[in-house]
């Protein structure tokens, strides 16, 4: 379906990727975000709380933490809402119990994370991309979530209209990981017409009460959902749990339940994988990169290409679930990989994986807190082409 | 006297004349999901009729009801009722139940939990939501200890009393949940043991019907595990000490309303007063600033 207008602010703009991200998310419907303050995500929140009272329907709420915030978002999904928080490291990490919730009841919802340097409080106003883990597995047990990276403030508009769609399209919480540079670089940022944004509709069942099974899936192993309210008056647990969502604490329920779970992420990747690839058909490197550090890559490899250098870029768009098969393609095809990112080794250990063994990957790594040295990246590819040699 | 002629009262409650074949709590509970997982004589039981005849009196149609519980054995009472219920984390029921509320204004949304979770672990949700004043019940069912998994010390037990994680005896003061409540701006605040049945439906159906933040703490014993350590017999031994240590003073100052482990409990309806919810203060506040602007918030 198309867009709700009152959403959506069409027309060209000059803004950061903190507020663009929050246009995406109106544009995408969200009509319901509780946040707590922390940089520097905090602009997103600000935003909403600016725009809410003038969108018919929407509503902010500060809440006291963010262990509040990250399930207030939940409680506000099975009233009826698209809904979002927005945090950095530190609030990322209070989350991490509730990430495992919506996982689990299956609550389509976005976690936004504009990532700053870390451990704890680390680098509160600078960059960092450390949480690409914490986004896959923070939460404890085993299942599987969606993670998103945009590297400009036009994507942050794009793709997270793109994180609520595929949250409701499978039912799952989205992270979208952002980074400081992201969220405070201002760019130009077009805003189309409504009716040019296609927004996914919540899978609501047309069941009747009695007929409908909360929790069993359809064939894309995605269950449709029910709101409270609606006379259906089932119930809902974080416990393991059957098709009526009736707790069931056994080895076969478990067993049914969180591969389910699982699956319907991995089983799907290949329709959620997004990457963008610049000049790998002749490379001999490929540099793997996301997020800001994608733009840095960028210069590095115009540095190795004129020294001679074969070299492209896989940027990841959708980090987790990790396009894997593609790295294993151009393994096979002889590529090295070096991996900038500003962590020491997170999706590089991803990389290496995925190349089972048959290529050289090589990590350029940061601590974080300014975007990487152009020539150490470009060093990296230089080692990169001569180990491949 | 008076909780004694309101047991006989209970008793003589006039004869069931529905379907003989239908169980009174047909409609109200998940029958498929009986027996329940809570010891006998435990007071949780006793809380979770007494709400569904509040539901009944308040003639509020199921459908819109929403019961948010967060984890331990009082949490375990939203997957037995039948109505819309959610079984969140432990001590996050009161922001869920915030986030529902605000999506969907037009529920009635009912948080039933432990005090563990309510006053512990979910403490600074409980004192930000009655600051804000959500309009929510909170029914907080306070047994002095974490049951569920086998019985340490809770916020909210006693001094002196034994349990596995004080082991020589509580040292810690413990909170007075109406003093607190009160202090954080609820606007309904009672208190009752799970002898009261009477007093405590009343009280539920009061803070239901009550716009805002209403609490309804429910003294409750736990037979065995509270009770037990501290030689306190059973729950139906319980019952009877709540019968003679009792005192009822509605009106009562909440300051006065601590809890000791052998002295008398104050019970009662503590608080009703009247504050703008949070959805009103903030229509009100929008409607003043954006005039026409704003269109009132209705979910």
């Amino acid at each position: 379906m198309k867009a709700d207008p009152k959403g959506v602010l069409t027309g060209s703009h000059f803004m950061d990727g903190d507020h663009a991200c929050c246009e995406g998310a109106l544009a995408a419907g969200c009509r319901f975000v509780a946040g707590y303050p922390i940089t520097p995500s905090t602009e997103v929140v600000e935003r909403f709380a600016r725009r809410a009272p003038l969108v018919e329907g929407a509503i902010f709420i500060q809440m006291e933490d963010e262990i509040a915030s990250s399930i207030a978002i939940q409680g506000a999904v099975w009233g009826g809402k698209k809904a979002m928080t927005v945090t950095s490291g530190p609030g990322f990490s209070l989350m991490m119990e509730h990430i495992g919730l919506a996982a689990m009841v299956e609550v389509p919802c976005v976690f936004v994370d504009v990532q700053r340097g870390g451990p704890s409080t680390g680098l509160p106003t600078l960059p960092g991309q450390a949480d690409m883990m914490q986004a896959r597995w923070g939460s404890h047990g085993d299942y599987e979530i969606i993670a998103i990276s945009p590297n400009s403030p036009q994507e942050c508009f794009n793709l997270a209209v793109d994180a609520f769609n595929l949250s409701e399209q499978y039912r799952v919480p989205v992270m979208f990981m952002m980074d400081e540079c992201v969220g405070h670089m201002m760019e130009r940022v077009v805003i189309p017409e409504a009716d040019k944004i296609e927004v996914t509709p919540r899978r609501y069942t047309t069941l009747p009460p009695g007929q409908y099974l909360p929790f069993k899936p359809n064939e894309d192993l995605v269950p449709d959902m029910f709101k409270a309210g609606d006379g259906y008056r089932l119930h809902v647990t974080g416990l393991t749990h059957d098709f009526r969502g009736y707790p069931a604490m056994n080895p076969d329920t478990q067993e049914e339940l969180v591969h389910r779970l699982v699956d319907k992420i991995r089983l799907n990747a290949p329709k959620i994988w997004r990457y963008e690839e610049i000049d790998v058909k002749d490379a001999d490197v490929v540099v793997v990169s996301y997020g800001i550090t994608s733009r840095v890559a960028v210069e590095a490899i115009a540095l190795a290409r004129k020294k001679g250098i074969k070299v492209g870029m896989l940027r990841l768009i959708v980090v987790w679930p990790f396009p894997e098969q593609r790295i294993l393609e151009l393994a096979g095809q002889g590529k090295a990989f070096v991996v900038a990112e500003m962590n020491y080794g997170q999706i590089f250990y991803e990389v290496e994986r995925s190349a089972r063994g048959k290529t050289p990957v090589l990590l350029a790594g940061h601590g974080g807190g300014t975007v990487h040295n152009i020539d150490a990246v470009a060093q990296k590819i230089v080692e990169a082409s001569q180990c491949r040699s | 006297m008076s909780v004694i002629n309101e047991l006989k009262k209970a008793s003589l409650s006039p004869t069931f004349q529905g379907d003989p074949g239908k169980h009174p709590m047909d409609d109200f509970l998940r029958m498929d999901r009986m027996p329940h997982i809570w010891c006998s004589s435990c007071g949780i039981g006793v809380s979770v009729n007494c709400f569904a005849k509040a539901l009944e009196k308040t003639q509020i149609p199921l459908d819109n009801v929403a019961v948010v519980s967060g984890i331990g054995c009082t949490g375990r009472v939203a997957g037995y009722v039948k109505v819309d219920s959610f079984h969140t984390t432990h001590g996050r029921a009161i922001p869920f139940a915030t986030g529902l509320k605000l999506a969907n204004p037009k529920l009635k949304v009912i948080v039933i939990s432990g005090d563990g979770d309510i006053v512990a672990i979910g403490g600074n949700h409980f004192i930000n939501a009655a600051r804000r004043n959500i309009d929510i019940t909170v029914i907080c069912i306070n047994n002095f200890n974490y049951a569920m998994t086998g019985g340490q010390l809770a916020s909210t037990t006693p001094q002196g009393a034994v349990l596995s994680t004080s082991p020589f005896g509580n040292y810690e003061k413990p909170f007075n949940l109406p003093f607190l409540a009160e202090s954080v701006g609820a606007v309904y605040v009672a208190r009752w043991t799970s002898l009261h049945i009477y007093n405590q439906t009343n009280s539920m159906v009061e803070a239901i019907n009550k716009p805002g933040f209403s609490f309804v703490e429910i003294i409750a014993p736990c037979p065995t595990i509270f009770e037990r350590q501290q030689r306190f017999g059973d729950g139906l031994d319980r019952l009877r000490w709540y019968c003679d240590n009792s005192d009822i003073q509605n009106g009562a100052s909440t300051k006065d309303a601590d809890i000791e482990l052998t002295n008398r409990i104050i019970v009662g309806k503590f608080v009703d007063k009247d504050r703008p919810t949070f959805l009103e203060s903030m229509n009100n506040h929008y409607r003043e600033k954006l005039g026409d602007r704003y269109k009132v918030y209705e979910g």
